[in-house]
């Protein structure tokens, strides 16, 4: 019972953290058909920033995540601009991967470069650090935080893209570019505020998630492809899939972790094999033909 | 992408391009060999990546299949010739015939998951059969050694009279005759009917079903057939260096390789191996002072290929190519 429960606290942070990074992503490959591979490096840029802001300038860490969320935003508006701007709705996946990995490495070169190549800690604020009591046992504040900021991002996107305007026109852009284009919609505006949307969430959690997917040199890389099968097991564009994408593929891992461990990811990725054969749009997904 | 008018077969002297590609690789390696006596084994392991670019090179650039886990036919090949050669099998073009056929096998089933698809559900499947036999190199440590790698690999004599000596001399010319007589099968190979086909699915796939192609069939012997291809630089690789590591199977190769066929020039043999010597020797060079400047590099020599040259490094040479032919021509 204890097991099941410090398995499934986990597991569900895990999942949130997945999920809070992966939906930026998911936002942006449903709308603008990029395989960014490169997310995983603007939420290490998020880290790195929010590390930085705490160390250094003694800031609190609401103010850091707001500043890495923006810092980020501002370093990813160039490569919006002269880069990704040229492979939108490209059909070729291709041109699109190596755009993307030939950013990743950029940013890891430059990033470490700049703030060195270590581990970045952020320290917690003490609300946050120690464990909280919910009558029968304890949970690290921390883990409910992160399940709290996933399920804040997941309702506040949802009623975003349900309820706004703005929300009305994406759904229109994703559903017929052209169409939606020549009734009027400045598309390239759209795309634009959807690229900093996804980035800024990417990088908010990358902070909020810093302490289960560590902020180290090479977190770019190792992470990109566990968000990369989030999407794809989910399906592209869509809230609830990644959600339950993230909460499958946390249990999956975060199980497989407590109980045995030496069998790595291979059950993991049996599992992505399997689903994507079956449902190769995803669990939610829709063809995009 | 319509540049196939150039790979229909010219009439002229029967095997002379074959005859050249030869020469020109023979030359190039005695270049390596003479001027660079103490890198061979580097130049060794060189060679052995560029099968696998090659190998990547038949799927990804003549058949437009986007694939971030080649390394999984490579590391395979290397993993089985490796465990043969521990438990007993020690000559050298045996070990290659097991790589071979290793790789070809690994070919075929991840041919067979990934040519079903295409866009993002075909990427995900070959990152995740990629993880998948990476994740299996590491759990089956009685067989693969796991994490420790595989040690222990000596191959015996090369027609039993050439010797695997420390300063991989042996293993360098090996390598290198193995590459000339795999490159010029793969000339003959992609000019083949059946490798013009494969162009055809690449260029437009629902107009080759059209013309009544039965495209997923092709897809997977293409596949098969860059697995015997990555299998023959596998089983090389596992023999001059004499360990396997996770390395080989990991996605940082699989990515390293896309990178290095698409700096030359995805769709040419020659781009393949261009972008593998050019990559190698950079990384060899820049990677050892500092990684992070190595990483940043790479980063801007991507985004600049992708941006201003497409079709990677090679294609200026052969228009200069085509001018020189027209020019003479007329």
């Amino acid at each position: 019972m204890r097991l099941a429960l410090s398995i499934l606290t986990d597991a569900v942070a895990y999942g949130m953290a997945l999920f809070i990074i992966s939906i930026g992503l998911s936002i942006m490959m449903g709308l603008m058909r990029v395989v960014n591979l490169a997310h995983g490096a603007f939420a290490m840029i998020g880290g790195y920033l929010a590390s930085y802001a705490i160390r250094d300038l003694h800031v609190h860490y609401s103010v850091a995540i707001l500043l890495a969320v923006v810092g980020t935003i501002l370093v990813s508006i160039p490569f919006e601009l002269l880069l990704y701007r040229r492979i939108y709705r490209k059909s070729d996946p291709l041109i699109q991967v190596l755009m993307t990995i030939g950013i990743t490495f950029l940013i890891i070169g430059v990033m470490n470069f700049i703030f060195g190549p270590s581990l970045k800690t952020i320290a917690l604020p003490p609300l946050l650090s120690g464990p909280l009591d919910i009558g029968f046992r304890s949970i690290p504040t921390h883990r409910l935080f992160v399940i709290a900021c996933g399920l804040v991002t997941a309702l506040a996107l949802w009623l975003l893209i349900e309820k706004t305007e703005f929300g009305i026109k994406l759904r229109a852009s994703v559903d017929h570019s052209g169409m939606a284009d020549a009734l009027g919609i400045r598309t390239e505006i759209i795309y634009a505020a959807t690229f900093a949307l996804a980035i800024g969430l990417g990088a908010f959690g990358g902070v909020v998630g810093a302490e289960i997917l560590p902020i180290e040199p090479f977190y770019a890389l190792r992470y990109m492809v566990t968000f990369l099968v989030v999407v794809s097991v989910g399906g592209a564009g869509s809230i609830m899939g990644a959600l339950s994408a993230s909460m499958l593929l946390g249990l999956a891992d975060t199980t497989g972790k407590y109980l045995a461990p030496e069998f790595g990811e291979f059950f993991f990725y049996l599992t992505v094999i399997f689903i994507v054969f079956l449902f190769p749009h995803g669990l939610f997904g829709r063809s995009h033909a | 992408m319509t540049d196939t008018v150039s790979h229909v077969p010219r009439r002229t002297i029967p095997f002379a391009q074959e005859a050249g590609g030869a020469l020109a690789i023979a030359a190039l390696g005695a270049v390596g060999y003479f001027l660079f006596p103490d890198d061979l084994a580097f130049l060794t392991r060189l060679i052995g990546i560029s099968f696998l670019v090659l190998s990547l090179d038949l799927v990804t650039g003549f058949c437009g299949i986007a694939t971030l886990g080649h390394a999984a036919q490579f590391g395979v090949a290397a993993y089985a010739a490796g465990i043969a050669c521990v438990r007993g099998v020690t000559d050298p073009l045996a070990l290659l015939g097991i790589g071979i056929f290793a790789g070809t096998l690994m070919g075929l089933i991840s041919g067979a998951l990934i040519a079903r698809f295409r866009g993002l559900p075909q990427l995900v499947l070959s990152i995740a059969v990629g993880q998948l036999v990476a994740a299996l190199a590491n759990k089956l440590q009685w067989l693969t050694g796991g994490s420790d790698g595989l040690s222990g690999i000596s191959p015996g004599k090369v027609f039993g009279i050439y010797n695997f000596d420390m300063y991989s001399r042996t293993a360098y010319l090996f390598s290198l005759a193995v590459l000339i007589v795999v490159f010029v099968a793969l000339t003959r190979f992609v000019r083949s009917p059946f490798g013009l086909m494969c162009r055809a699915i690449k260029d437009d796939d629902l107009r080759a079903k059209m013309i009544g192609v039965a495209v997923y069939p092709r897809l997977v012997i293409m596949y098969g057939v860059s697995g015997a291809v990555a299998g023959v630089g596998g089983a090389l690789t596992a023999m001059s260096t004499g360990v396997v590591g996770l390395d080989s199977v990991a996605f940082e190769r699989s990515a390293e390789v896309l990178v290095m066929l698409v700096l030359g020039g995805a769709g040419h043999l020659w781009g393949a191996l261009a972008g593998t010597v050019i990559f190698m020797i950079f990384e060899h060079i820049v990677a050892a002072a500092n990684p992070f400047h190595w990483m940043t590099l790479v980063g801007v020599l991507l985004i600049g290929i992708v941006v201003f040259a497409p079709r990677g490094l090679i294609e200026p040479v052969l228009s200069l190519f085509a001018r020189f032919r027209k020019g003479r021509a007329s």
